[in-house]
């Protein structure tokens, strides 16, 4: 995603826009008195009220960081707080983390300049700014402990929570917390040289913050939230894309104990009920009749006929270096090959839902939100408030892979309606069924690649790809940030800059217009173009008898960090010596996304339910590494994720109705299927970069690749175990 | 609607809800304990999973009806030495991720350990392949139950 690209160049410069953030209130951090903890404070403020708030100190030495993006599974709690406490000097066993609510201003983030999670850059765009607070939040606890002890500051030590002087005094911070509120916050405070990190990058020193209320029950999703007067609210909305009621019977669904209500909202009807089964079985009685007249009611071999016929003619040049044309008449070993990509649900393990109260003046909404300030503006709006009335708290969400992220905000308006519908005074929670997730769009975009090339003399001389796509980002608030000349930048990131050096290249695009919701899906773009243009290499440098590691190495003389990730796993997948087993082949890839490397091998072999990869070599360059143990979870969950979708995942369409609605039909990958995996981290001192998307990528084109090895060929259009979803 | 009587986790939970309630929405909505998550409905993700008298059930789709006087065990209720051994085990490895499936994935991971002490991995795979999980924690998870069954071994 392109909008991610200038997050690194931004926050280095950032620290004085951070400072200032607050109408003026240069507080890096916020000491909590009498142990009144702000995040779970006040029912119904200002979004505004409490500027500058990241830290919150409490008389029992904790220490709790407020998160300003989501905390979904990629740990940024704990990367938060890996900062924070780095710079503070604090003991890991004392640091805590929390979501921080919805304030465009104070908890923006610094890649997007708006609140929200997205593009990896929880850390990217956090680095220097949560240093800073933990730098700050140190210095005014000094100062507190100095003026206590009528000692000078400079005399003063802080190691592992505990400060200390010379003179042998020392305390905790809790003990200082009330007189450092009455100090002022230092507006620029020293950060550590990285040589003395103790936290950041170190191996075994900090675990995660919230494993322990993941493994019993405790940790609190949108789903579980419950109120003595809560009605649970389940809709009914058209099965085809752009389908509306035409009218509608609840006659049956009304006579259902427990059933409230029933009404009319713009997306669907509502049905309002004592709990969710209630709510759900309301909601499979109503009679409702659609009126498809502007739905989308192509079916995926429809879209397949015209996605292919708009593929074999020339689309808008994105890219266009030499001569494509006159390499290719000049002959050689000419490769051609058509790449389809399915449409693809999230099916996050909790499907979307969201909790709201409203009595008419002010409103109170919470849940799993990735986007809290276009949502909070959208659900003021819908309800005909000022932003300020509203108050938005984020909580913990079951998974997102970008689901939750909606540049449309339709969740959160429905959420709204539905509220809006039934009248001021009921706390509502909106639940979808997995059936409603699954079918009910925002999918990864289907695509085609048709990539071109010759290769002469054991050279790649030529190279294209043409894309046929739908936009991500068209008629959304990202549309300027992404588009350029006219295309989404987000369907063919990683297409038009390969990391390769070819003489004559060419990249050009179709961006068609499909009835079909599509939003970014874990590594968006890179979802289809790292497949394209890693399993195409590959292909050309067969064709040209070069092995694939060095005839990758030989053309990125450009690249010096695809060279360092492609370098590393071929040394710890010991590329050139180990003895593959019978039955087995390997196969490798690289991508880069968001700023991050990241280069696997894949050993497999076949079985008729397909591929069975055995085994994974990762190595992923981020940067400077900030807490090694999640980047390794990170490489492991995207190596999971990709591989369940590169080998089953696929929503069909049957004349627009999408097919698959549960996990029965698009089938997910389970712990059977998981192969061994290996991760190393290439050490870096360039400023880091996210790993929640970038080790999904290079999964795919690896397995196609160590199938061709295997003599299968490379998959043309996925999944590549057909009929394991439709 | 119908009155239930459903002994959890040794406490008796009143609860007037259809018959047809699936256990599920008995235990979240009816007697209030949230740790046990909805996924899928259909006995595809085991998100859901509870014992009941022991054995390990997927209660999204086992009617309130059927549950008649067994005793049912959420995760909520788990205090067996298997299920401490589980549960550090987790942690010390950091198995979650998003963490929603992981109530019904240390369930499993029990259950497999209480019948099963010394586990291989196809035993894993056997027992745990039911539960899925979207993050594919996968890894994690099988390290820990391994880690957990050296902890049973002393």
């Amino acid at each position: 995603m392109t909008i991610h690209d200038k997050t690194i160049h931004d926050t280095t410069l950032s620290r004085r826009s951070i400072l200032k953030a607050g109408a003026g209130l240069v507080i890096g951090a916020y000491i909590v008195r009498g142990g009144k903890a702000f995040a779970q404070a006040p029912a119904a403020p200002a979004y505004n009220i409490a500027p500058n708030t990241f830290v919150i100190i409490k008389p029992d030495n904790t220490v709790t960081v407020l998160c300003k993006g989501i905390e979904f599974g990629q740990g940024q709690w704990t990367g938060m707080a890996t900062l924070v406490a780095e710079e503070l000097d604090a003991d890991w066993s004392q640091m805590r983390a929390e979501h921080a609510p919805s304030n465009p201003v104070l908890y923006k983030n610094l890649a997007f300049g708006v609140q929200g999670t997205g593009g990896s850059s929880a850390v990217a765009n956090s680095f220097v700014q949560m240093r800073q607070v933990g730098a700050a939040a140190r210095e005014v606890l000094v100062a507190a402990a100095a003026a206590t002890w009528q000692v000078p500051a400079g005399e003063i030590t802080v190691e592992n929570g505990v400060i200390r002087h010379a003179s042998g005094k020392e305390g905790r911070f809790g003990e200082f917390a009330d007189k450092a509120m009455q100090l002022p916050v230092p507006s620029d405070p020293k950060l550590k040289d990285p040589v003395t990190f103790k936290l950041i990058g170190k191996e075994g020193v900090v675990k995660r913050l919230d494993s322990a209320d993941k493994t019993n029950g405790k940790a609190i999703y949108t789903l579980d939230i419950n109120e003595p007067d809560m009605l649970t609210v389940v809709i009914a909305r058209s099965p085809k894309f752009g389908g509306t009621v035409k009218s509608f019977d609840a006659t049956a669904a009304k006579a259902i104990a427990g059933v409230v209500d029933v009404k009319q909202v713009p997306t669907g009807i509502a049905v309002y009920a004592k709990g969710f089964w209630p709510a759900k079985t309301g909601r499979d009685a109503l009679k409702v009749v659609w009126d498809d007249s502007k739905a989308e009611t192509r079916g995926s071999a429809q879209l397949l006929n015209e996605f292919r016929a708009l593929s074999k003619t020339p689309g808008k040049v994105v890219k266009n270096e030499g001569d494509f044309e006159g390499s290719m008449a000049r002959g050689g070993r000419v490769v051609e090959v058509e790449y389809v990509f399915p449409y693809l649900a999230h099916a996050a393990m909790e499907p979307l839902n969201g909790y709201i109260r409203w009595d008419g003046d002010t409103a109170y909404a919470r849940y799993g939100c990735q986007f809290p300030t276009p949502d909070h503006a959208m659900i003021a709006k819908t309800l005909g408030l000022p932003m300020e009335k509203v108050k938005l708290d984020v909580i913990l969400a079951g998974g997102s892979f970008g689901r939750r992220a909606q540049q449309s905000t339709h969740a959160a308006i429905e959420l709204a309606e539905v509220a809006k519908a039934m009248g001021p005074g009921k706390p509502i929670k909106l639940v979808w069924t997995r059936e409603d997730d699954m079918r009910g769009g925002y999918y990864r975009p289907y695509s085609i690649h048709r990539m071109r090339g010759t290769v002469r003399d054991g050279k790649i001389e030529a190279w294209s790809d043409t894309i046929v796509g739908q936009s991500i980002m068209k008629g959304s608030a990202f549309e300027a940030m992404t588009f350029k000349d006219g295309l989404d930048s987000t369907s063919y990131e990683g297409s038009n800059e390969i990391p390769y050096d070819v003489a004559n290249f060419r990249m050009d695009m179709h961006q068609v217009e499909v009835g079909v919701p599509v939003l970014w899906w874990r590594s968006v773009g890179h979802t289809h173009t790292g497949y394209a243009v890693e399993a195409f290499v590959d292909e050309l440098l067969e064709a040209a008898g070069k092995d694939p590691v060095d005839g990758r190495l030989e053309l990125m003389g450009k690249k010096p960090r695809h060279a360092g990730v492609l370098k590393a796993v071929a040394e710890l997948a010991d590329w050139k010596n180990y003895k593959v087993p019978e039955g087995r082949a390997r196969g490798v890839a690289v991508v880069e996304s968001f700023n991050t490397f990241v280069a696997q091998v894949v050993e497999l072999s076949m079985t008729d339910d397909g591929p069975k990869v055995h085994k994974v070599w990762c190595a992923v360059d981020c940067g400077v590494a900030v807490n090694p143990d999640i980047i390794r979870s990170q490489m492991e969950g995207g190596i999971g994720f990709g591989l369940g979708h590169i080998l089953y995942a696929e929503q069909k369409l049957d004349a627009g109705v999408p097919v698959a609605g549960n996990f029965d039909l698009y089938r997910s990958l389970r712990i059977n299927e998981m192969p061994e995996i290996e991760v190393v981290i290439v050490k870096s001192t360039e400023k880091p970069s996210g790993v929640g998307e970038p080790g999904v990528p290079p999964l795919g084109p690896a397995v196609a690749n160590a199938m061709a090895k295997l003599g299968v060929g490379r998959p043309r259009q996925l999944p590549i175990v057909p009929g394991a979803s439709a | 609607m119908a009155a239930f009587a459903l002994k959890i986790n040794g406490q008796t939970h009143k609860v007037d809800v259809d018959p047809d309630t699936p256990l599920l929405w008995a235990i979240r909505d009816g007697a209030g304990l949230t740790g046990t998550k909805y996924g899928c409905g259909v006995a595809q993700c085991g998100a859901c999973t509870v014992y009941l008298d022991g054995q390990t059930v997927r209660s999204c789709s086992l009617p309130v009806s059927a549950v008649g006087t067994s005793e049912v065990t959420t995760i909520e209720g788990l205090d067996s030495k298997e299920a401490k051994a589980v549960q550090t085990a987790w942690v010390a490895l950091d198995v979650p991720q998003c963490g929603y499936c992981q109530s019904g994935q240390v369930m499993s991971a029990t259950a497999l350990l209480t019948l099963n002490p010394s586990p291989n991995d196809r035993d894993i795979d056997l027992a745990m392949n039911g539960n899925i999980c979207r993050c594919a924690t996968y890894v994690r998870i099988r390290a820990a139950i391994h880690g957990a069954a050296k902890t049973l071994e002393g």
